[in-house]
């Protein structure tokens, strides 16, 4: 056990409370805060993972996971316009097929 | 020369999306036209060069192989981008014509994003390159989508946004996982670094069902429908054509490049079940759809569903048979997005004929517009797999893999399915045939519109003769065959 | 290539190039429509008469094109192509003719024509095929161009019709398909005439070339309308008159016997099917349908039903004709093929101009029609007396030569079948020639034509063809000696088959 497998010990731990809160939540935004939890959990299993295998640390996963939190923040911002233009013309926080298990 | 060549797919749609940004709407037009025409260019010459030198590949920006961007050129690159170059300079045209002023402003920036993401995804040979194309190519399609600005369409691209990045998430832990164990993300490295140990197998476990869900593969499906049938007639038809094949690629990518060995039969086995499923329940599904554009769109469900049986077909056993199935899987993929992109586009200008969206106010169609009833028909039977048409070579071949390698489940499984893509198509056609008392109460959409389904819906039967073209490029390549 | 070795390909693209040209025509072009039609008809004789020359002199036109790596789509004219070919482009002109009579001031003339044309293409495909797949391409091409015109009245009845039909032919198709696909997986490509391989494989695997065979033949045989996938056929009724005769003379019940007569030949060899037993068992198919048809057509009152049903039954004559060993019989069979397109073209050309002219659709309002239509009633008693097989009429050498040639085959039950029909026949056609001659008119018309008084017969559009099949019927009949007759091509077809 060393440090790096608590990263990814805490990533897998993040990912199972992300896809708990999606599959859980109706509502937009909260869905939207689990994806991001969950994506967190990915980007640290990505690190932990690779450093432990190798014993310096490696650069690589390091320039993907920036990568990947760009890539979360643009899936973010997108997600927002789209929930704040539902909201907008539906009035409803959640989408019609959840409504009804509710 | 070559180099440039190879990155052209990537930067022109990306300089064109920057561009339509930039300067006034009124010259989108011109733009995308002088665009188009270069990657078409472009592509025809990367054609050329492979046929003559065969596969090419190329580090970007100077960097070596692990922290590089690596694009390549091999069979299945070309076929692909060549395939959406064809479809996504008609579906442009058509949207040029379809949309209006304010649609159009917002459509082309979305359009060359939507390009870009799809050409990194053919080109590129490193799986978070490939992971980073899928993501661009999921924020495009959803702003399509979202184009709708109506409720319904609102929602849909909502439900496929929240699916998709689920899917990447699966498809990103998946990455993380291989790289631990392999330390390496290049698809040929990592070929030959792969064998498959607990890690590797819950890392494909990760990645196979991330794709599957982007690709909507059975019973991850449920948010195609809405997306692709509720959305914009030219936007249907580049998701339905040219999207969903995105992640489907990279699975088949997957699949030839790692060896699986003796596990190939049962991944290959229940990947095709699910396929099996799709097929039957999404032609059901179709056959019992009232509006038109939703049939279209559980038919693409169905399609899928024929393009999963590659994996089952293509095992390992026979190298005859798992040729027949890589032919004829590919030959599938592209019939199936000029056949639906022909046919999203059809049904948009019967859409606009009757201006109601229900199948029972086609009646009396097949009269007043001919055209756009025959470049549905044509659509409708390289759909079906009815000869002469690309979709019925690919299906032979595939029945020809299933039959040499005594696989009978599939065999009965892609002709039922045929049976009932039949059905649901020719009861659309049956409702234009009708001839009702009201007389011809029916808008014109403008030629430009007729003309570029018909050409899609052409070329998807002319593909049912010049599929030795597209399959010599195949055996021409060093695949890695089994 | 030469012009001369390309002539299969012209002589599918002329109607081929109708058809496009047609679609592009604006509905309202029908002088222009109704010239490239004829004119295509035409030009198609010419090509064929050509063909038919090259052919008697042992030259074998033949086009050949990569489709599929390793699979070829091979246009051939051999002896047995030229025989439904010839048939298809005399009776498509003929067809042609009468349904521009037909559909005068209809709507949807373009779709029609075109689709016409379209289906025309692919009964020439369907004659000319060279292998399996080719056939096959063309067979459901068939399907396809034949869905419009069978639906093209457009009401719920034809709609109706339509599903069936797709749903029969369609399944037909797919068994087809299969069975196609099993011969190309496990023997490889064959092209018609060279049974050699599937020899082999019948040796090697007799079980599973039985199979093939079953598969095959079941999908032909939806479209020749053996009994039990028959249904179809009389439910197409509601068509329009020129279609009928399409689909029961011209193309799609003729398809299905040519791939019949192709499969035993040209792809398992006659004397293998025969010797496997195959040919016994679709003997006893034939036969039944041939009396059950029969059987069916004397129940059913309306004109254009009891004519369906006797093409059941007539299209299992070239069957039963297939399935006797020995060179009279395959004469019988062959012949008959192109006897039944003539005898039953007259006599759908005549049930519509009845219709057209009178408004008559029920048998028991034929009664007095001799006087008013005297031409049309001599073409349909021509039609109906060489059904059942009198002399001098075609239907006669057909009759003659499978009676001799089930003796010959030592198979004499099938005289028994043979007599038995012809008395069945009779009982349906007799009453209505007694109607038609003998018993008065029966008050007035039921929707009689006004402005086509100055007319004592139909409109001359829709005359002419008919008269000109029913004579053709007579001359095939009287003249079956001379040099030019169907019958003595195919003495030249059965010939070059029984000698190897």
């Amino acid at each position: 056990m060393n440090s790096y497998l608590i990263f990814s010990y805490a990533g897998v731990a993040l990912c199972g409370i992300g896809v708990f809160g999606f599959i859980f939540h109706s509502h937009l935004i909260k869905r939207l805060i689990a994806f991001n939890i969950l994506s967190n959990g990915v980007f640290l299993i990505l690190v932990g993972l690779a450093q432990n295998a190798q014993k310096q640390p490696d650069h690589l996963p390091q320039a993907l996971v920036l990568t990947g939190i760009v890539v979360a923040v643009a899936a973010t911002a997108l997600a927002l316009v789209l929930i704040k233009q539902w909201y907008a013309i539906s009035q409803q926080t959640t989408l019609p097929e959840d409504q009804e298990h509710q | 020369m070559m180099g440039v060549a190879i990155s052209m797919p990537v930067i022109l749609p990306l300089l064109g999306a920057i561009i339509s940004l930039l300067l006034p709407a009124r010259y989108n037009n011109r733009i995308a036209f002088i665009f188009m025409l270069g990657l078409v260019v472009n592509a025809a010459w990367l054609l050329m060069h492979f046929s003559a030198q065969g596969p090419y590949q190329q580090v970007m920006g100077g960097w070596t192989l692990p922290l590089g961007i690596a694009l390549r050129i091999d069979a299945l690159a070309i076929i692909f981008s060549m395939m959406s170059c064809v479809v996504a300079s008609v579906c442009g045209f058509y949207a040029r014509f379809y949309l209006r002023a304010k649609q159009l402003k917002q459509f082309w920036p979305f359009f060359w994003f939507l390009l870009t993401a799809l050409n990194t995804i053919w080109l590129s040979a490193d799986l978070f390159n490939l992971y980073v194309g899928l993501e661009l190519l999921t924020f495009s399609a959803v702003g399509l989508v979202a184009l709708g600005q109506n409720k319904h369409a609102l929602a849909a691209a909502l439900r496929y946004l929240f699916a998709a990045l689920l899917g990447s998430m699966g498809y990103l832990l998946g990455i993380a996982l291989l790289y631990a164990q392999f330390g390496t993300l290049s698809l040929s490295q990592l070929s030959d670094a792969f064998s498959l140990t607990t890690t590797s197998a819950v890392a494909l476990g990760f990645m196979f069902i991330g794709l599957m869900m982007k690709t909507a593969v059975f019973p991850l499906h449920t948010w195609l429908p809405p997306a692709h049938g509720g959305s914009l007639t030219p936007v249907s038809a580049l998701l339905s054509a040219l999207v969903i094949k995105a992640s489907f690629y990279i699975l088949l990518r997957l699949w030839m490049a790692l060896p699986f060995g003796e596990n190939a039969f049962v991944i290959g086995s229940l990947m095709g079940t699910l396929g099996g499923t799709a097929i039957i329940w999404g032609s059901w599904m179709a056959l019992n759809q009232t509006q038109l554009k939703q049939i279209v769109a559980y038919s693409t469900l169905a399609q899928i569903g024929y393009f999963m049986l590659i994996f089952p077909l293509f095992s390992y056993s026979d190298p005859t048979a798992n040729q027949y199935a890589l032919h004829g899987g590919v030959l599938m993929l592209l019939s199936h997005a000029l056949a639906k992109a022909g046919m999203f586009l059809a049904a948009g200008n019967l859409l606009i004929c009757t201006n109601k969206t229900d199948l029972t106010s086609l009646a009396g169609l097949s009269r007043y517009r001919p055209l756009n009833i025959f470049a549905f028909g044509l659509a409708g039977v390289s759909i079906m797999g009815l000869p002469p048409s690309g979709g019925f070579n690919g299906k032979w071949l595939l029945v020809q893999s299933a039959l040499m390698q005594s696989k009978w489940v599939w065999l009965i499984i892609i002709l039922l399915g045929s049976l009932l893509s039949a059905a649901y198509i020719f009861k659309v056609f049956s409702y234009t045939y009708l001839e009702t008392k009201a007389g011809d109460k029916f808008e014109q959409p403008s030629a430009m519109l007729e003309w570029s389904a018909l050409s899609l819906s052409v070329l998807s039967i002319l593909l049912g003769f010049f599929s030795v073209w597209v399959l010599d490029l195949l055996t021409l390549a060093e695949m890695r065959m089994p | 290539m030469s012009f001369l070795t390309m002539l299969p390909v012209w002589v599918l693209m002329t109607s081929f190039l109708a058809a496009m040209i047609i679609f592009m025509l604006p509905e309202h072009r029908h002088g222009l429509r109704t010239t490239i039609n004829i004119v295509a008809a035409l030009i198609k004789i010419a090509f064929i008469i050509l063909l038919l020359r090259l052919v008697a002199q042992q030259y074998t036109p033949e086009v050949s094109f990569e489709l599929l790596p390793g699979l070829y789509f091979v246009l051939k004219a051999d002896a047995l192509a030229m025989l439904f070919a010839g048939l298809s482009s005399i009776l498509w002109l003929c067809t042609t003719i009468y349904a521009i009579g037909y559909l005068e001031n209809s709507p949807n003339r373009s779709r029609f024509f075109g689709y016409f044309s379209l289906c025309v293409a692919s009964t020439m495909g369907i004659s000319l095929a060279g292998n399996l797949f080719t056939f096959l391409i063309f067979y459901e091409l068939l399907t396809l161009s034949t869905y419009p015109l069978v639906v093209h009245r457009g009401t719920q009845q034809a709609l109706n019709a339509g599903r069936i039909y797709l749903t029969y032919t369609l399944i037909g198709g797919l068994v087809l398909l299969l069975g196609v696909a099993c011969v190309y997986a496990f023997v490889g490509d064959i092209a018609f005439g060279d049974t050699t391989k599937m020899a082999e494989f019948v040796a090697r695997e007799p079980v599973s070339a039985a199979v093939i065979f079953l598969l095959l033949i079941s999908g032909m045989a939806v479209k020749a309308a053996l009994f039990p996938v028959h249904g179809w056929l009389p439910k197409a009724m509601v068509a329009p008159a020129p279609v009928s005769a399409l689909l029961h003379a011209v193309a799609v019940v003729k398809a299905g016997a040519f791939g019949v007569i192709r499969v035993v030949y040209d792809v398992f060899g006659v004397a293998l099917s025969w010797q496997q037993g195959y040919l016994f068992v679709l003997s006893i198919f034939a036969s039944f349908t041939i009396l059950y048809g029969s059987w069916r057509a004397i129940q059913q009152i309306d004109i254009k039903k009891r004519l369906a049903f006797s093409t059941v039954s007539q299209v299992s004559y070239i069957l039963l004709g297939v399935t006797l060993l020995g060179p009279i019989g395959t004469i019988g069979g062959l012949v008959h093929l192109l006897h039944q397109g003539l005898m039953k073209v007259t006599l759908f050309f005549c049930a519509g101009n009845y219709a057209e002219t009178l408004g008559i659709h029920k048998i028991t309002e034929l009664n007095g029609t001799g006087k008013r239509m005297p031409y049309t009633s001599i073409a349909f008693t021509v039609g109906a007396l060489g059904m059942i097989g009198l002399p001098p009429i075609a239907g006669f050498i057909s009759k003659w030569y499978l009676g001799t040639g089930a003796l010959a085959a030592n198979m004499q039950w099938v005289i028994w079948v043979l007599l038995a029909s012809s008395l069945l026949n009779a009982t349906y056609f007799l009453p209505l020639l007694h109607r038609i001659w003998f018993l008065p008119q029966k008050g007035p018309w039921p929707d009689e034509v006004s402005n086509q008084k100055k007319y004592r017969d139909a409109i001359p559009l829709l005359l002419i063809p008919t008269l000109i099949t029913a004579g053709l019927s007579i001359t095939a009949g009287l003249f079956a000696g001379s040099d030019f007759s169907p019958l003595s091509w195919v003495q030249l077809i059965v010939t070059r088959e029984y000698q190897p």
